[in-house]
């Protein structure tokens, strides 16, 4: 076969380059892809295309649990326009399983499929039809398997292990090898501080299962190499965690599969684990052409993980003057039937569980089990959503019983600084619970009856149904409901959670010119904004150059755990900070005998110029720099060490920093039809320091956003007989649309953490959190129901299940 | 797939003629779908996109002469005040961009019991003109729907027009989702009041095999109408009557379980439509002295 050279793919990013006079951190600089991707020219991974490429294509198995009698490829491979087709035993490696913490996952089944759409062969095809057509003439003799699907039917005598003779570092503590991972966490004395309580409430809480539901369906190309490598180009959240799941299964080592992030569309944790990169890599290297995956939105439901459904038991107790006296819980996850990341998001669950609340006396014991459901991982809140949606329901009815203000009852028993968590970690740093919830209760409420129009007539748009017109304010009832919650900041429990980068510093044309790189995948958080901001402070340059993300820099984590304007916007300031003493060595140097405060004051980039503290200019950078090479560093940042949590008790200090958001959601129910409308969904969030405030009151509205779809609408059904999914399309599971958004006024606190680059406070995923539970509360006000179950449906308030 | 380009109405109906099994388009916003998911892959996409004369309406005397590809967005601006019930169920139709291509004769060739369309049509009472090479019919509606996703059409017949009874008394429609726009239906009611005729027509959407009219539901009130001598005193409709009218609804409804609601629950939404509905267009008939005023009053 003809060997070509291969050029890069058209639609994989370029530099970007944004030229500000001010721009520093803390000034609502714009997005440099904002004005791209509103008008539609910004490309996505799914517009990437190469001359001469395939189309890579994904059988997927139609049935849950199965033993794989036989496959036949003979038709699919007969078929003109076919290149390639590869199952189980083409793969080339010893390695053949991945996996983020345990590689429990098969590239292609292994004669046993474990889920609905688990991955089974791959087709390679000159055009995406005639692949899909391949595909489908795949005979693959299925023999069913009983299907695992809750707690009772995985941890039954003589269930099917989903998972046969385990030996992941979490096999030897589970007490049931369907169980993936187990956290307990027990402080002080829940049976004696149990008889202190002069009310208990229980409340058995159930959690659905959501989806990320980004909107660029999974995509990439892959590139084959003549070093017998290749080069991929994908949507992802992690490249480095990628190519190290790649590279073994390829049989490659790490630095011939070379990464670039492509446009992405959208992520919220369903990109944390590998989807199509390994298939579309595995056909590129067997048919030596470059192949592209693009997933349809049918396949990009089965393409990657979901949030956990959960079952969650609390008995909280309370004294009559309104303080909680101790906690106990029990939360069981539904994994699915690949581990992905649930044994990181037991971690979560388990030691957030408590919420933002002081409790000295807990018993708490978080799970999450393997069954033959889909697999779920991270999702924007990771294991703190489904807690807060239940820690919240059991304050209301706490209140309740005492007869005390819901807000008021949660202000007496809210943390702040010096409080001590379930797992003995103190909090130590601003933590102004109190203050965001007495801050959204101060807010006016909207007007009663506020779809009245002054003409004539109901505007139904403000009314539940909206525009399908069926309340004309006939059995509409008001309610409001509060909720705060705490969510971790960045990876937790002694995982080294490093962040790298790269800044260049030289003169262009006279004038001095930043370049940032990074492996950060930008998903859309704004990452590229802030990066130059903190560039344009550290290095006193109008004019950043962000490069493409690629592995040809190290790794700078996930993007996900609200981490990464902590950790790489953390990472480019220490760069940043080290290249500046490198101006100002190379100017000591040169200069530093004409001005004695060269040597004695401290001394900043601003404006393009060496100044003292004092404001004086002692030279232009261009002038430092003169004749000298560009000034190139990369560097490694870490926060705070952490440790696990104790495999028994729970104690330790395993996490980096939290961040606390509260929310009142005003909502108007017909009560008749079961339908809702939120009207308002006001929210209070700390984020230390703001680097970005056109971004921060984004991700804040974003979240909250996406809190309401799981209260009201977003569920994966999976039928519990078959453990199938029965809504993968925009048409059975609906996201909000712009009609079903409240107005979100936000209340943004800036109270500065010590141990973060400049104070801020991770927080795209807070918002995520309590904005579910406060709607619940509202609807629950507005229908004097109890409403165990999220999200609701019309049949749940209706009496019509 | 073979892609058919008529240039005129005769050529479309050549072509349907000679290639029976071809599939119309016009929009697109059902078909593509489910080309798109595999559902369907036919030997012919018969695109009826450059025939002008599908893209026109004509307000007559009695009656609205609405082209099969009127967009639904066309029927909101342009013909409210003729046909407010359907104006009233284009404004539900998924979001701006699909109504600015989709139109009734889709909903109507598609025959799905979720088309938005259908209740209204049912209520105000329409003819669909279907033409084959062989000549044109006109299809009462009440005969069109014969089954799941199955219409009246012979296999060489397109949809020309609909002809909707231009509306004589007040209309509504409401659609149930679980979001508040841009949702498929999980059922939906439809009334017309037709002062001329001292009669009422309903539709009910996505709670039966087919669209269906909620018949007992009428009779009753046409008889408690008749009775209380309501049309001519223009009185306050009294709730037991409004209940009865709601549970009978109710009773015409024949559901199923999905994936989107409960049997149960279409039961008892399509009951609470229909009362509310009569409310409205009965207060609206009332305001205006004789049902004088057409608009829906959302």
């Amino acid at each position: 076969m003809a060997q070509h050279t291969r050029t890069v793919p058209a639609g994989t990013p370029t530099n970007v380059t944004q030229k500000h006079n001010r721009g520093g951190i803390g000034e609502s600089t714009l997005r440099p892809d904002g004005i791209l991707k509103v008008t539609g020219e910004f490309a996505y991974s799914s517009d990437m295309w190469h001359e001469d490429m395939l189309w890579g294509q994904t059988l997927r198995s139609t049935v849950a649990h199965a033993e794989i009698a036989s496959i036949d490829i003979s038709e699919a491979l007969a078929m003109p326009g076919v290149y390639s087709v590869l199952t189980y035993d083409d793969l080339p490696a010893e390695m053949k399983n991945y996996g983020l913490e345990i590689r429990d996952t098969p590239v292609l089944a292994n004669g046993r499929v474990r889920h609905h759409g688990e991955p089974v062969a791959l087709v390679a095809a000159d055009h995406p039809e005639t692949a899909r057509r391949a595909a489908a003439k795949i005979r693959i003799d299925y023999r069913e398997l009983p299907v695992v699907t809750d707690e009772a039917s995985a941890l039954a005598e003589g269930a099917p292990l989903i998972h046969e003779g385990r030996d992941d570092h979490h096999a030897g503590h589970v007490p049931h090898p369907n169980i993936v991972h187990r956290q307990p966490i027990v402080r002080g004395n829940v049976e004696e501080a149990r008889t202190r309580a002069d009310v208990i409430v229980e409340g058995e809480y159930t959690f659905g299962m959501q989806d990320q539901a980004f909107l660029g369906p999974e995509s990439g190309l892959a590139v084959p190499a003549e070093d017998g490598g290749v080069d991929l180009y994908v949507a992802t959240q992690w490249l480095h965690s990628d190519l190290r799941q790649i590279a073994p299964v390829l049989g490659l080592p790490e630095e011939k599969v070379r990464m670039t992030l492509s446009g992405v569309g959208g992520a919220f944790g369903g990109r944390e684990d590998i989807s199509m990169q390994i298939h579309a890599c595995l056909l590129a290297l067997a048919t030596n052409k470059p192949v592209k995956i693009v997933y349809n939105r049918f396949e990009s439901f089965f393409g990657h993980v979901h949030r956990h459904p959960a079952k969650l038991h609390y008995e909280h107790g309370a004294t009559k003057d309104g303080k909680l006296t101790h906690m106990k819980c029990r939360i069981v996850l539904d994994g699915g039937a690949y581990a992905s990341a649930s044994p990181a998001v037991v971690g979560n669950a388990s030691s957030l569980s408590v919420g933002p609340y002081v409790l000295d006396d807990v018993d708490i014991e978080a799970i999450a089990l393997y069954t033959n459901n889909p697999p779920c991982g991270a999702m924007r809140g990771f294991g703190a959503v489904q807690a807060c949606f239940a820690y919240e329901a059991q304050m209301d009815k706490l209140a309740a019983k005492l007869g005390m203000d819901p807000v008021e009852f949660r202000r007496l028993n809210a943390m702040e600084m010096g409080t001590i968590m379930p797992t003995g970690q103190v909090v130590d740093s601003p933590a102004p619970v109190a203050e965001l919830l007495r801050r959204v209760k101060a807010r006016p409420l909207p007007p009663e009856r506020q779809w009245e129009t002054a003409g004539e007539g109901a505007d139904v748009r403000a009314l539940p149904g909206g525009l399908s017109n069926t309340t004309h304010g006939e059995g509409v009832v008001r309610g409001v409901g509060y909720a705060v919650g705490i969510k971790n900041v960045g990876f937790s429990e002694g995982f080294d959670d490093y962040s790298t980068a790269r800044v260049r510093l030289e003169v262009i044309n006279g004038e001095p010119v930043a370049m940032v790189h990074t492996a950060m995948a930008e998903v859309g958080q704004g990452g590229v904004t802030v990066h130059a901001q903190i560039a344009r402070t550290e290095l006193g340059v109008t004019q950043v150059t962000i490069h493409p993300a690629d592995t040809r820099v190290g790794s700078a984590g996930s993007t996900s755990a609200s981490r990464q304007t902590y950790m790489t916007g953390g990472a480019v300031k220490n760069t940043c900070e080290a290249v500046r003493e490198a101006v100002l060595e190379i100017g000591r140097r040169k200069n530093g005998s004409y001005h004695p405060a060269w040597a004695t004051a401290a001394l900043l980039l601003e404006g393009g110029k060496v100044v003292t503290d004092g404001g004086e200019v002692l030279a232009d950078i261009a002038e430092v720099l003169e004749g000298e090479d560009a000034i190139d560093l990369e560097l490694e940042f870490r926060h705070r060490p952490t440790v696990p949590f104790d495999l028994k008790t729970g104690q330790g200090n395993g996490h980096v920093q939290y961040s606390f958001a509260a929310h009142r959601a005003v909502v108007e129910v017909d009560t008749e039809l079961g339908l809702v409308k939120v009207v308002e969904l006001a929210t209070a969030q700390d984020v230390g320091k703001a680097l970005n405030m056109l971004s921060v009151v984004g991700q804040i509205q974003g979240g909250t956003i996406q809190g309401l779809g799981v209260a009201i609408m977003e569920e994966i059904i999976v039928d519990p007989k078959t453990a199938k999914v029965r809504n993968p399309s925009f048409t059975d599971y609906l996201i909000p649309t712009i009609l079903d958004t409240p107005t979100i006024p936000v209340d943004v606190l800036e109270l500065a953490d010590p141990n973060a680059p400049y104070g801020l406070r991770g927080m795209g995923e807070a918002p995520t959190l309590s904005s579910t539970p406060a709607v619940l509360a509202a609807i629950r006000q507005a229908t004097g129901l109890e409403l165990n179950k999220t999200p609701i449906r019309p049949e749940a308030l209706t009496g019509t299940l | 797939m073979d892609f058919l380009r008529p240039a005129s109405w005769e050529e479309a109906l050549a072509a349907k003629a000679e290639f029976p099994t071809a599939v119309p388009i016009a929009g697109g916003t059902d078909v593509m779908v489910e080309i798109n998911f595999d559902h369907r892959r036919p030997e012919y996409l018969l695109d009826l996109n450059r025939i002008a004369l599908l893209r026109e309406w004509e307000v007559a005397e009695d009656v609205v002469r609405l082209g099969a590809s009127v967009t639904y967005t066309q029927i909101m601006e342009n013909l409210r005040t003729e046909l407010p019930g359907l104006a009233l169920a284009s404004h539900t139709v998924a979001s701006p961009q699909i109504r600015n291509r989709g139109g009734v004769g889709g909903n109507l060739g598609c025959a799905s019991p979720a088309g938005d369309s259908h209740p209204a049509l049912l209520a105000a009472g329409a003819e669909v003109e279907v033409e084959s090479v062989r000549g044109s019919r006109l299809i009462p509606i009440d005969e069109f729907y014969t089954g799941v996703k199955r219409n009246a059409l012979a296999a060489d017949e397109l949809i020309k027009t609909v002809r909707i009874k231009k509306a004589d008394g007040p209309q509504q429609y409401s659609k149930v989702g679980s979001r508040n726009a841009m949702v498929i239906a999980v059922c939906a009611f439809g009334l017309a009041l037709h002062p001329e005729t001292r009669s009422v027509r309903t539709g009910i959407g996505s709670a039966a095999p087919t669209p269906i009219r909620a018949k007992t539901a009428e009779e009753f009130l046409n008889a408690a109408l008749d009775e209380g001598g309501f049309w001519e005193s223009g009185k306050v409709i009294t709730p037991s009557i409004a209940k009865q009218f709601g549970d009978l609804a109710s009773g015409a409804a024949n559901p199923i379980d999905d994936v989107r609601g409960t049997a149960k629950y279409r039961r008892h939404a399509v009951g609470i439509m229909a009362r509310r509905q009569l409310v409205w267009t009965w207060e609206q008939y009332r305001g205006s002295g004789n049902g004088r005023s057409l608009e829906g009053a959302a």
